[in-house]
């Protein structure tokens, strides 16, 4: 099946399933679907071998019934077969009555509405197994890569029985690779609609040449504070913390948020940052999971102050607060750090003498209060002295707070911010990203 | 074994029409998550999860596709993609199997259970449920009380076109309370789970409600509490971070496909070097652990992996001494160390990889009071709540979520953060007590693989005793 008929089919058969349930409803009953379906090839490569091979296609429904003030949600995979999906999510929406017959009310239940429709495709062109895989491994010929290709076509969609219709449906694929000479490394990824040959040869020629920069001699960096640049890649992953509750507006009401200091403008961050949930970016779609649809830009750090908090229809109704179009999870889906004036010419120069890091690992908050958080350097990270790199060095655990690291201690923001395309595949592949560009930082805790 | 059997010969017969080999194995999982915030309902969430990976070896490689279309056409069009992309792939294949890599085995496992999870009605779990938060209610400043249940039955049958048939059922619970204090900027939680394979018997409401009161009068103590201290001291961990620290720094850098290097690009190499096996002083003598898959009631306990592989408890550490690697056949074939049987999927639309299972540190012989007696000045702490390791699993910093001062053999002062770091063999060497009564604990999330693949781990310990560590707490 073609990108586009797997598409066409998935649209056709969503669209049958909603007309049975929205049939189906009774008096007072209302019901929302969401599709979340792919078809994508995987590919894992190790030294530039095809380790494992998996083909999948698959769509999952979730069904969210409400009536007589309860709320129940009912998931289900379809077989694409209408007469056994039909009897199943109809099986579906009567386990969704029986339960909502036994369970208390739901005073924060957030009563369905009509959102609008929305309707967005993009289109690509993905390659064969056989001929990707030359395109991939050959000009790597020689290289210790290991690597992971994601492609196909990624859809989203949602109605709801008062009439709302949004629609989103690409295709696209990454590259996410590794590469290894010992045991020192180069991240790289390469993502896009269309693969380009002068493309992928180019970002893997970039690869090298930060390859060939970690046979200077390892420098053996003491535990301490270093002046330090986070490249885009690494930066994005600290800014990315903010997603695990800092800018959620539950999570500051029920005392959980790190950033509870910000909101309640005890402390703010460097004048130097302004972060936005950016749909314009195009690389996740505008409407959440009850279909409402976000603004195309919301800010939510302007020079350093807190602008907005992620707040959900269901926060806004338990706490008061003005929903924006968040999803229930209240995590940004398009993060997007606006960039500064430290051109890449001159990031060597600026930093002087300190750390510059490609990549970080394993981030966690080790106080949330504090807003610290711990994590690793990994891959091409060098010791710089006078503005030139000295050696790659091992590995150092940091533990920063974003208070200082984002606040008085941020010197100074790149100029060119970069995209990294969201490649998490935990039971389904993820649109979004975040784009960040890289930050200078003074005093960055260095700690193992 | 289920309904599916006949469409699945069919299909097995179509596949070898093409290939010396081929699988099919097929999933069913039901999860539910019920939560209850504030006394209030905020979650009934059923998720069913139905399909099949159809698998197939050709030209030495093992490929794979998977479809939730388990009519006979479906499962036919999903070997006819696995063929095709696996016959693309075999030229550049990582390395040459056989079909000895999935045994021919035939067997049935069935989680023990006292109750059916199917036979636990709504209205009891709710009612444990909304019983747990309303015994956390007190004081104002408890502004967050959280019970969520999560029931998961799984059905999990493997074929080959060699004749291996097994059939698995699964009942699992895991029960999660928490409580939040929160006063001003100070913000402290205290958390209680019940995780593994167990039926409806762990929605007992006074255990739950006893359980409940316990962590929201421990979560205002914190509130009150001092920062731990920061200085190098002995350091009692408690089952529950036990558990942590068995999963990230012996599970996952003892697993093969790491030291192989197929993680590289992902979740990261290991320190373990091949040729430590046999030879590597992981940590002190009192130092036993194992990988034990038929240990009841903990959340991975199984009787074949997703190989068909039969799988039985190994030592993979003993006296200290590394003895054994997480790899199932694959690895085992790749490295020529000996490894388990666990070779593990999220699902059906994910191919297996070595996995952890339950991996379990084996009790010794104090009682918790004399690993507490052995100490002058050191701190017990319980229950992770923070978690990072680098990409080799040597540098780690864990915090969690309560602890007590140990001066001169006693349990003092509650103090809040506490957190501590070390280096993996280091610390472990550092072993000095090991508790004579264990606790199963375990998570339902331990992420690993590309595709990245969430799956299930049990880790029993006793409490533990280590000397001389790193122990900080948060910013005053």
């Amino acid at each position: 099946m073609s990108t586009q008929g797997f598409s066409q089919a998935v649209a056709a058969h969503f669209d049958q399933l909603c007309v049975l349930l929205f049939d189906n409803l009774h008096s007072g009953e209302d019901l929302s679907a969401n599709l979340a379906a792919e078809e994508t090839l995987f590919l894992r490569l190790n030294n530039n071998r095809v380790r494992q091979n998996t083909d999948v296609r698959q769509s999952m429904l979730a069904l969210r019934y409400q009536g007589g003030g309860r709320t129940v949600d009912q998931t289900l995979t379809l077989s694409s077969h209408l007469v056994h999906d039909g009897a199943a999510v109809l099986a579906a929406l009567a386990r969704c009555r029986s339960e909502a017959a036994v369970l208390p009310p739901d005073p924060f239940q957030v009563a369905m509405d009509n959102h609008g429709r929305s309707h967005e495709e993009f289109v690509g062109q993905l390659l064969a197994p056989e001929p990707l895989l030359q395109a991939i491994v050959g000009p790597a010929d020689g290289c210790d890569m290991v690597g992971f290709y994601a492609g196909g076509t990624v859809v989203r969609a949602n109605r709801n029985s008062k009439g709302q219709s949004h629609w989103f449906a690409s295709d696209n694929f990454f590259f996410d690779y590794s590469l290894y000479d010992g045991p020192k490394a180069v991240k790289g990824v390469y993502s896009a609609a269309v693969w380009n040959p002068a493309d992928w040869a180019a970002n893997l020629q970039r690869s090298k040449g930060a390859l060939a920069l970690l046979q200077r001699p390892v420098q053996n960096i003491r535990p301490g504070a270093y002046r330090t640049y986070l490249a885009p890649a690494a930066f994005s992953d600290l800014v990315g913390m903010m997603g695990w509750g800092a800018l959620s507006g539950a999570a500051w009401k029920q005392g959980r948020s790190p950033f509870k200091k910000l909101a309640e403008k005890e402390l703010r961050l460097s004048p130097l940052l302004s972060i936005n949930e950016n749909f314009g970016m195009g690389l996740a779609p505008r409407f959440n999971e009850l279909g409402e649809v976000a603004p195309e830009c919301l800010p939510l750090i302007s020079e350093g102050a807190l602008a907005n908090l992620l707040v959900s229809s269901r926060s806004a109704k338990e706490y008061g607060l003005q929903a924006n179009g968040a999803s229930g999870g209240e995590s940004p889906r398009a993060l997007d750090v606006a960039p500064g004036t430290l051109g890449a010419s001159e990031v060597l120069a600026a930093l002087g003498t300190g750390l510059y890091l490609s990549n970080l690992h394993y981030l966690n908050w080790s106080d949330p209060v504090s807003a610290r958080v711990t994590g690793m350097t990994r891959y091409a990270c060098f010791w710089v002295e006078g503005g030139e790199m000295v050696g790659p060095i091992n590995n150092l655990r940091w533990d920063e707070s974003l208070y200082d690291a984002l606040g008085s201690q941020l010197l100074a923001l790149g100029s060119q911010a970069e995209i990294s395309p969201e490649t998490g595949t935990y039971g389904q592949r993820n649109p979004g990203g975040v784009r960040a560009p890289g930050a200078l930082i003074e005093g960055f805790n260095f700690t193992l | 074994m289920t309904s599916i059997s006949h469409t699945v010969a069919t299909a097995l017969q179509f596949a070898c029409k093409q290939v010396p080999w081929a699988a099919v194995r097929y999933s069913r999982e039901s999860t539910t998550q019920r939560v209850v915030r504030n006394d209030v309902p905020q979650t009934n969430d059923t998720s069913t999860d139905e399909g099949a990976m159809c698998e197939v070896l050709l030209d030495g490689h093992f490929g794979y596709a998977a479809t939730a279309d388990l009519s006979a056409a479906g499962l036919q069009e999903a070997f006819s993609r696995a063929i095709e992309t696996t016959r693309a792939s075999s030229a550049r294949k990582a390395h040459a199997f056989a079909a000895r890599q999935r045994p021919a085995v035939s067997g049935s496992y069935r989680s023990a259970r006292t109750r059916d999870l199917d036979t636990t009605g709504l209205a009891e779990i709710m009612d444990c449920l909304l019983a747990a938060t309303a015994a956390m209610k007190g004081a104002d400043t408890l502004v967050n009380r959280m019970a969520h249940a999560m029931l998961v039955q799984t059905q999990l049958d493997y074929f080959t076109s060699a004749g291996a048939q097994t059939s698995q059922s699964f009942d699992m619970v895991s029960l999660n309370l928490s409580a939040t204090a929160a006063q001003g900027s100070e913000s402290q939680t205290r958390s209680w789970s019940r995780t593994g394979q167990w039926g409806g018997e762990v929605f007992a409401r006074e255990a739950t409600v006893q359980q409940a009161q316990r962590i929201a009068a421990e979560a205002l103590a914190l509130l009150g509490a001092p920062n731990c201290p920061s200085s190098p001291m002995d350091l009692v961990l408690m089952p529950d971070q036990m558990m942590l620290q068995i999963h990230e720094s012996i599970g996952h850098p003892l697993e093969l496909d790491r030291i192989l290097g197929d993680e590289r690009n992902y979740a990261g190499w290991s320190f373990v070097q091949p040729e430590d096996f046999g030879r590597l002083r992981y940590g002190s003598e009192l130092m036993n652990v194992s990988f034990d898959p038929t240990r009841s009631h903990e959340f991975a306990s199984y009787a074949y992996d997703d190989g068909g592989n039969p799988a039985t408890k190994e030592m993979l550490i003993e006296g200290g001494i590394l003895k054994r690697g997480l790899g199932a056949l694959e690895s085992q074939e790749r490295s020529g160390i000996p490894g388990v049987a666990n070779f593990r999927s999220a699902s059906w639309n994910r191919a297996p990889i070595d996995r952890m299972a339950n991996i379990n540190l084996e009790p010794g012989t104090s009682s918790l009071q004399e690993l507490i007696g052995k100490v002058e000045r050191g701190i017990l702490m319980h229950t992770n709540r923070s978690w990072s390791i680098d990409d080799y699993r040597n540098k780690f910093q864990f915090g969690c979520e309560y602890a007590q001062l140990i001066e001169d053999g006693r349990l003092g002062a509650v103090v809040r953060n506490p957190n501590y770091r070390g280096i993996t063999v280091d610390f472990w060497n550092c072993l000095a007590g090991v508790g004579r009564d264990d606790e199963a604990h375990g998570t339902p999330y331990c992420g690993k693989g590309e595709p990245n693949q969430v799956i299930r781990v049990g880790h029993a310990s006793p409490p533990c005793l280590f000397r001389g560590v790193e122990v900080f707490g948060g910013q005053a």
